[in-house]
């Protein structure tokens, strides 16, 4: 790979004059950026390595009831803290179903957030790439795009955000936390990702040297906490992207949905919050008509970007057995095998 | 240069009487757990440099311009080879001396046969440097329109497939099994292209020393290795000497000597030092074969009570736009059930990719799974249970040759692994059974066959004065376990404790032991040191039968039984003498003797010699999700003798996984426009993780066989995938009623299925 230099920067401060200049990276655990840039995919010519930044390690409780989790704290951490997977526990089972065990164990959150699309086009340097190279065209618009977007896609860019963390975290409203060159600023996570537009190669809101520092919470998001889940269409059991996900969480008062929070992972260039879902489902029973109805809502504006049309009909099933198996109650402990179809059956 | 390995010998290895048939732990276990064994790559002789393909990203056209001033620019890059500085060759790498010459990229023009060729090697002092070099040759090129899979071209008929097979095959009256089927199912498949993807990449360490050239590389052919690079570079065989002592898998891909390798000791040559050269993960789609994708329809009629009247089964294949290999795909219905009347025939297209080779099970694997699904549609056909069609339409003699079976214990192998999977009872009709949650659930069943092969394979025994033995033999390790159960049929054809015994292999310096491929490993060198071990003892006892002097003396060669370092008189147990002794009375250091193993064209003319299984298989469906997951398989497996049921189980159980990748996850997935492959890494070329791996069970049912060869071995190599591929595949049909005759089965095909 291309030379490049590697700065370790001891304070956020620091990280962000580094990581400002032109050319500079920020470099967490690698898992990502470092396939890229052996692709030849990223060229960064500076390396800001932020994993030895003071005080991102920690997930804290904050007075107001919100839960501010650093950007460093590595993926298998943030889902193996017992209080966290109980009080949060479609993210944790998200977290969970992601990627391997020894990649959870190094990937941190922030870098989660930031992880670039699987599109195979994207990976591979000698095909036309609109985030690569603004105007090249998109060579996945008429090529192998059985996986790719269905809700929010432009003929600039038919990619989807892979992270399955996301998925319950725009569902519970989480925030992030920036560090700039104008200070601190905060967005909602829905925020953060881009829509392709017009503009594909602008995939998120940060500017240039923005850090992430902390993803918080808000209190309001334990109330989910016994209605929660998160399902994971994939092709194998283990260790695969998301073909199509969900994540439903429900506050059940008196046998009616009192709110619900529904969002869909694989659909589109950022985790889906599906809103008009969700009104369906305030005040409604917990059944099964109102669930499709919800799911109908939440695809009704959905088409296929090529040989992809499955995912539409696919999205609304896995809407309608999340909310089943949200209801049903979170179980007690994480599925041995989280995400899956074959362990959401009473958590089993 | 024979490197001598600490191989286990502990406790647990020694055993007194025959070793064949014990399961012994891998010899060579601790060193490879404890990151000892020492693989190609893990070499670096003084003053070594690194080399790195620069690949071309087109799949068909030329390169017209390489930036070789800015590769050459970059710190540490010593020279760029490229066509117009390159080594001179001996050989045109296009030449066809023999068929299994297949032709190479090595800088030879500028021309781009596929994506993922080579076109440069950059070589520098530091991997980094080597790497970014071959990123700073930008090449460019003049792309022409590349022909991409099944339908690129106009089809012809290959002159042969597979290893010399006639394209077409015809038994019996075709027209006739067509007017007699009162049921005729009529259906065509497909299955894709998928790449070996062993653990450990094609690597090479070359060292030149005047014209001699020292490398260690995987192989699993050292003599055809030698005999192919001797060619190229217009050296002596004999001046080769490769070192192969461990390969992370072969599965076919490492049967001959790939163009990367030989850029590697080209790149050795040009610069005059030490070279490694090791491909990156994505470099492996595509200079080191595949299985190409196959379309193939199948007819198969039957008669009103069930009986077969014909199998047509026709195949189409890919093959590179400049060499020939045409994957045997329908041969796959010539052995299993009994028709009057079969017919396979094949026909290829040529597209712009690399050659396809040999992998795992060619032909048989790609065959298999569509003729195993096509007897399901004819049973399900007919309303005839899938095993009960199966005994019914049971092979007594080869159909197509009416040759008596050499042994074929097939019918043991339904029994017991229907019994074990408990079939009985198994509702004909899909979509009956669901489980305490609500999944569908479906059982389907495989039959698993491969031919009995041997090659061509030498060894050496040496019986030394101290009474201990040393077998040698070029043999390859790819992890299926060579080093024990061949040291294990070693020490039996000496009469010594496993103790007792040198195993040498894995280097081309000695005798030559063949190709390890077509699961014919075990029984060619294991035949060969039998033949090598029984020669030396009859030396030894020719020794003590004709000296006054022994105690031995007059039993006649075929009077003594050799046993735990002795000979014994076979008329008189308690009269024997220690081969030590033997030895120092003649007042000799050692005695040696060589031997040969080989298929006994006699016994090949008579009898059809096949290695069987049967499989069962039950999964488990989303009824609304789609989603499928592999609960239960369990095979049964009839392959002559066994050496060593440990390695043989580990056999069965990596080839039955492979079987379910095939059903339900592998592909190489191909831009259709440009000819790239999109998926070339091992995070999106999916085989199943452990998740996906179900409980398994394996039974080996025995089969006593005198014909194969002196041991009685058959393969179990490649035999595992054969038969489960069609068991998972049939399950998911039983479980959802959808028939999916795309492989691998996709989940929009049973989401959408479903609905
Ligand atoms: C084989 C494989 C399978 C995978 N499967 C899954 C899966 O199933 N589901 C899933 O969700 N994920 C999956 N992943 C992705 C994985 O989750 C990400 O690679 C990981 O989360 C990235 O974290 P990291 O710390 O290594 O980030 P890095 O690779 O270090 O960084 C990724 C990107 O984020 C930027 N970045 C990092 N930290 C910050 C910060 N604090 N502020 C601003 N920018 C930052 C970097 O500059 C870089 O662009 C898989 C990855 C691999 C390699
Ligand atoms: S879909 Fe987006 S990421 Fe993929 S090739 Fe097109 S522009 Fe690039």
């Amino acid at each position: 790979m291309m030379n490049f230099d590697y700065v370790r920067p001891a304070s956020v401060a620091d990280a962000i004059a580094a990581g400002s200049e032109k050319g500079a990276s920020y470099l967490a655990s690698g898992t990502n950026l470092l396939d890229l840039m052996k692709g030849g995919v990223s060229r960064p010519s500076r390396l800001v390595d932020v994993t030895r930044l003071p005080g991102l390690d920690r997930i804290e409780h904050l007075a107001d009831g919100s839960l501010r989790i650093g950007a460093l704290v590595r993926n298998a951490d943030l889902a193996h803290d017992a209080e966290f997977a109980r009080n949060y526990p479609a993210v944790a089972e998200a977290l969970l179903s992601g990627a391997s065990a020894q990649l959870r164990n190094a990937a941190t959150v922030g870098g989660n957030l930031m992880q670039r699309t699987r599109c195979a086009y994207f990976y591979d340097a000698g095909s036309a790439c609109n985030r690569r190279w603004p105007g090249a065209g998109c060579d996945a618009l008429k090529g192998e795009n059985r996986l790719h977007a269905v809700l929010g896609w432009s003929e600039g860019c038919i990619a989807t955000h892979p992270s399955d963390f996301c998925v319950p975290l725009v569902a519970l409203d989480a925030i992030v936390e920036i560090e700039g060159k104008g200070g601190r600023r905060e967005l909602p996570l829905e925020a953060l990702h881009r829509l392709p537009g017009e503009t594909p190669e602008r995939e998120t809101a940060l500017e240039r040297g923005d850090l992430i520092v902390a993803l918080r919470l808000p209190s309001e998001a334990q109330g989910f906490a016994r209605h929660a889940r998160y399902i994971k269409v994939r092709e194998r059991t283990s260790y695969a992207f998301a073909v199509v996900s969900a994540a439903a969480a429900l506050r059940i008062v008196d046998g009616k949905i009192r709110e619900a929070r529904l969002a869909l992972g694989g659909v589109a260039a950022k985790p889906w919050r599906a809103r008009e879902a969700e009104q369906v489902l305030a005040g409604a029973a917990p059944d099964a008509a109102a669930y499709r109805e919800a799911a109908r809502a939440a695809l009704a504006g959905a088409k296929p970007s090529g040989d992809n049309a499955f995912k539409i009909e696919l999205a609304q099933r896995i809407l309608v057995r999340a909310l089943t198996l949200a209801a049903a109650g979170t179980p007690d402990r994480i599925p041995a095998l989280p995400g899956s179809p074959f362990s959401s059956v009473a958590g089993a | 240069m024979t490197v001598e390995l600490s191989l286990t010998r502990d406790p647990a290895h020694i055993r007194h009487g025959s070793n064949i048939g014990q399961p012994m732990t891998r010899t060579d276990g601790v060193l490879k757990v404890t990151g000892k064994a020492r693989y190609a790559a893990d070499n670096h002789p003084p003053g070594m440099v690194y080399a790195v393909i620069a690949t071309s990203c087109i799949a068909r056209g030329r390169v017209t311009a390489l930036d070789v001033a800015a590769a050459r620019r970059h710190p540490g890059v010593i020279d760029v080879m490229t066509p117009a500085h390159k080594p001179e060759l001996a050989e045109d790498p296009d030449a066809k001396g023999n068929p299994f010459a297949f032709r190479m990229e090595l800088l030879q023009s500028d021309e781009v046969r596929y994506a993922n060729q080579a076109v440069a090697v950059v070589i520098a002092e530091t991997l980094e440097a080597a790497t970014e070099g071959a990123a700073l040759l930008s090449p460019r090129y003049q792309v022409e329109i590349a022909r991409v899979g099944l339908d690129a071209g106009e089809a012809y008929a290959p002159p042969v497939v597979g290893i010399g097979n006639p394209a077409e095959v015809r038994h019996g009256d075709i027209d006739a099994g067509m007017a007699a089927a009162a049921k005729l199912t009529d259906s065509t498949y497909q299955t894709p292209a998928q790449y070996h993807n062993a653990m450990e990449p094609h690597a090479i360490v070359a060292v030149w020393d005047g014209d001699r050239l020292f490398i260690d590389t995987p192989s699993q052919g050292m003599g055809f290795a030698q005999m192919r690079i001797a060619g190229l570079f217009g050296i002596p065989p004999a001046n080769i000497h490769i070192n192969s002592p461990f390969l992370g898998g072969g599965f076919g891909s490492k049967g001959l000597i790939s163009g990367p390798q030989v850029l590697g000791i080209m790149a050795a040559k040009l610069i005059g030092r030490p070279v490694k050269l090791v491909l990156r993960r994505s470099q492996m789609y595509g200079p080191v074969g595949h299985r190409p994708p196959t379309r193939q329809r199948i007819r198969i009629g039957t008669d009103e009570s069930g009986a077969l009247t014909v199998i047509n089964h026709e195949a189409r294949v890919t093959t590179s736009s400049f060499d020939d290999f045409y994957e045997p795909a329908a041969d796959a219905s010539h052995t299993l059930y009994a028709s009057p009347a079969i017919r396979t025939a094949h026909e290829a297209v040529r597209v712009d990719t690399g050659t396809p080779l040999f992998m795992r099970a060619p032909g048989e694997a790609t065959g298999s799974i569509v003729l195993e699904s096509a007897i399901d549609e004819a049973a399900f056909a007919c309303g005839i249970d899938p095993l009960e069609f199966r005994l019914k339409n049971y092979a007594e003699v080869e159909p197509t040759t009416g040759k008596p079976f050499s042994s074929k214990a097939l019918r043991q192998c339904y029994a017991k692994a229907a019994e074990r999977f408990g079939w009985a009872g198994r509702p004909l009709q899909p979509k009956q059974m669901r489980d305490e949650n609500g999944f569908l659930v479906g059982w389907g069943v495989g039959t698993a066959t491969f031919p009995a092969i041997m090659f061509q394979g030498n060894a050496r025994a040496v019986i030394r004065a101290d009474g201990k033995g040393v077998m040698e033999t070029g043999a390859h390790d790819m992890g299926q376990g060579a080093w024990t159960a061949l040291a294990q049929i070693s020490a039996d054809s000496l009469g010594l404790d496993f103790d007792q015994l040198t195993f040498r292999s894995g280097s081309s310096d000695l005798p030559d032991a063949g190709i390890a491929g077509g699961s014919g490993h075990t029984a060619t060198v294991g035949a060969a040191i039998h033949n090598a071990g029984a020669a030396v003892i009859a030396k030894l006892a020719e020794l003590a039968t004709s000296d006054q002097r022994s105690p031995l003396f007059g039993a006649g060669n075929a009077g003594v039984v050799a046993r735990a370092g002795r000979l014994h008189r076979r008329d008189d147990d308690a009269r024997s003498e220690g081969y030590a002794d033997i030895l120092a009375r003649a007042g000799l250091a050692e005695v040696d003797a060589t031997g040969s193993g080989a298929a006994d064209a006699a016994a090949q003319s008579q009898y059809a010699m096949h290695a069987h299984g049967a499989v069962f298989a039950e999964v488990k469906v989303d009824p609304e999700l789609g989603q499928i997951r592999a609960t239960r398989l369990v095979g049964a497996f009839a392959a002559g003798r066994i050496i060593n049921p440990l390695m043989v189980q580990s056999q069965l159980y990596g080839g039955m996984i492979w079987g379910l990748s095939f059903a339900l996850h592998e592909e190489a997935v191909m831009d259709h426009r440009s000819g790239r492959i999109l998926n070339a890494n091992l995070a999106e070329y999916h085989v199943p993780v452990n998740a996906d791996v179900p409980p398994m069970d394996v039974i080996t049912v025995d089969e006593h066989d005198p014909h194969v060869n002196p041991l009685g071995i058959k393969g179990v190599g490649e035999i595992g995938i054969t038969g489960s591929a069609g068991a998972v595949a049939n399950a998911v049909f039983h479980a959802t009623g959808i028939r999916v005759r795309n492989f691998p089965i996709k989940i929009e095909e049973i989401v959408m299925g479903l609905s």
